[in-house]
């Protein structure tokens, strides 16, 4: 059977509406990272240079971001994916108590959640100075939503068989959780993987309160471009950011499409 | 392939679940050594909770015991059971190809590679997936996802294996072919199975002996024909097929008798069957009801509804002193909605009709 295609112009008309009031400022962002003279417009002729010096004072941050957001990913598999399968399996109340608490830096301003690292693990200089702090506060913020996707996976009912049908089968808990329950929820790994990435690629709050001169992420960088350079430099700072991010993103997805389609049930 | 035959034991065992409710009933039960049961309810009838007490995936409240052999397991978790299981859904892993289901449980055992292959092998054989090895169970029909579930269950030569509900994720016609190939199999392996149906053709089918539950017991054991012929109480006569309750007043009962139609039968050996409560009413199946023309020694009837089912004929009579009766008939029967029509029950037809105490 096949969907009715009827023609909607009105449809039509409000989707490309709401698409170009969200594309046109992505889209002059660009335009004004690869001008001459913004103010001048268009007619100021194109350049590369903007690219060049955000290159030169910003390119660290790239490998940076794209590290800390990897680092990131690694830590919520290792400690999300058996702390999903423990809240999908457990009804005690404290369970319940430990989610809600884990999902709290959520709901919590990025500051306060930054504030409370560095008011309990400020004085250690050593970590205080490096990338570590700032990936931590990530982990807390970014912990739950892959808790969260990957509980709802381990909670299906065919995934209580299939640990019981294992068990049956005379698998210990290690067998059973690496070899047969890890593998059937990994599309719900992969797809909180991509949202963890994509969290810590963007975050800029926390890493605004964390961040010190020498640690410092794409975002956080964006940031002070903006506020102590030429409006050029801010701009092609966003096309650097777009560049870097967007490939890894679509190869991200282009992943988790392969393993759910071979893994999905 | 051949597998150990075990005997089974279940000793008192009851299910107490966290919130109260009770599971199961103290139950006792036998299986002999490869011997093929059919615990046979309804839903809630606690069959299953029976089925995981077995397996170990549910402990039995203290005091119950069960036994494989001579050996008692009742404290074994079930990785450690020696059973295999089909489960309702089959839980076949889906990441895995067929071969590597099947092997799973070697390969959790560190059984060697080659000797694994051979195994599996062997077992494809058996349940004639041949070619289908590297397929994933997304790949597969249903039947052969049983077929696959069954030999992953049997692969670890389990002491007893243990079917829920196996073919109930199928359809009505693949059931009805894959039940008669499921029992044949059965029987090659020679394997000690129970098996949880509440499809009383299936149980039947499969299963040497039936033990039909309600409400958390065991109502009553032994084969599909004498279960239908002589069902000991109302629930199971009425779970296994269509009856029909004659119902009888206190004089009838004291006399030994039932009346239909303006005729009586005696019923003698229900009456004497002293250590029962003699129940008023006394039940008989559809196809047991023969239809004929009027004769005086007959129950007179009238048929008030016909319903042509192909093979069959369904007659609903109405014959004085009883509510309308079910007769099952041949599809040659001449008979017709409005017809006077004499009515005739063999007396060792009639079957006593205890209640449950529920």
């Amino acid at each position: 059977m096949r969907p009715t295609t009827a023609p909607a112009p009105l449809l039509f008309v409000v989707t490309l509406a709401v698409s170009v009031f969200m594309l046109a400022p992505i889209g002059l962002s660009v335009l004004a990272g690869l001008v001459r003279n913004y103010s001048v417009g268009v007619k100021s002729g194109f350049t590369l240079r903007w690219l060049g010096e955000v290159w030169e004072n910003y390119g660290s941050t790239v490998g940076a971001s794209i590290g800390i957001g990897l680092a990131c990913v690694a830590a919520t598999v290792v400690l999300g994916v058996p702390c999903a399968y423990m809240l999908a399996r457990s009804r005690s109340r404290a369970a319940r108590v430990f989610e809600e608490v884990l999902t709290l830096p959520v709901a919590v301003p990025g500051l306060a959640t930054a504030l409370a690292l560095i008011l309990v693990y400020g004085q250690m200089a050593s970590f205080r100075q490096s990338f570590g702090f700032i990936l931590v506060g990530h982990i807390v913020f970014t912990l739950p939503f892959m808790v969260r996707t990957v509980a709802a996976a381990f909670q299906r009912d065919e995934l209580r068989a299939l640990e019981e049908a294992a068990r049956t089968l005379g698998a210990s808990f290690a067998q059973r959780f690496l070899g047969v329950l890890v593998p059937a929820v990994l599309p719900a790994i992969v797809a909180g993987c991509l949202m963890v990435f994509t969290l810590s690629i963007g975050e800029f709050n926390l890493t605004w309160m964390l961040h010190t001169p020498l640690t410092r992420t794409l975002p956080v960088g964006l940031a002070d471009s903006y506020a102590s350079m030429r409006l050029e430099i801010g701009s092609a700072y966003t096309l650097v950011f777009l560049a870097v991010i967007l490939p890894v993103l679509w190869a991200l997805q282009a992943l988790a499409a392969t393993l759910q389609k071979r893994y999905g049930t | 392939m051949q597998l150990e035959r075990t005997r089974i034991e279940i000793v008192d065992c009851a299910k107490t679940y966290a919130d109260g409710t009770r599971g199961l009933r103290p139950t006792t039960l036998t299986i002999e050594p490869g011997e093929v049961i059919a615990l046979l309810g309804p839903s809630g009838c606690g069959k299953t909770t029976l089925l995981r007490l077995l397996a170990g995936l549910e402990g039995a409240d203290p005091g119950g015991r069960v036994l494989f052999g001579d050996q008692d397991v009742t404290a074994r978790p079930v990785e450690k059971r020696g059973v295999g299981m089909v489960f309702q859904s089959y839980a076949l892993f889906p990441q895995m190809t067929v071969a590597a289901n099947i092997g799973y449980g070697l390969k959790v055992r560190g059984v060697d590679g080659a000797e694994r292959r051979r195994a599996v092998g062997e077992l494809v054989d058996l349940v004639r997936l041949n070619g289908l090895e590297n397929k994933r169970p997304a790949e597969l029909s249903g039947g052969q996802r049983q077929r696959v579930a069954l030999a992953r269950a049997v692969a670890v030569r389990p002491r007893v294996l243990l079917l829920d509900e196996p073919l109930a994720a199928l359809d009505a016609k693949l059931k009805e072919s894959l039940r008669d190939e499921l029992a044949e199999l059965l029987r090659r392996l020679g394997i000690t199975a129970v098996h949880v149906t509440h499809d009383q053709h299936e149980a039947f089918a499969i299963a040497d002996r039936l033990a039909v539950m309600h409400a958390g017991s065991i109502v009553q054991v032994g084969d599909a024909e004498a279960l239908y012929r002589a069902p000991a109480h109302a629930f199971v006569a009425e779970f296994l097929g269509r009856v029909n309750r004659l119902e009888r007043d206190a004089d009838a009962v004291a006399r030994g008798v039932v009346r239909l139609g303006g005729v009586e039968w005696a019923c003698a050996p229900l009456a004497t069957a002293a250590n029962r409560t003699a129940s008023a009413s006394v039940l008989v199946r559809p196809e047991d009801l023969q239809l004929g023309p009027r004769r005086p020694d007959w129950a007179a009837a009238t048929v008030r509804h016909r319903t042509f089912l192909g093979e069959r004929i369904h007659l609903r009579v109405e014959a004085a002193g009883q509510q309308p009766l079910l007769a099952d008939v041949p599809r040659d029967s001449p008979f017709n909605v409005g017809d006077e029509v004499g009515l005739w029950i063999a007396p060792d037809r009639l079957m006593a009709s205890m209640e449950t105490a529920a």
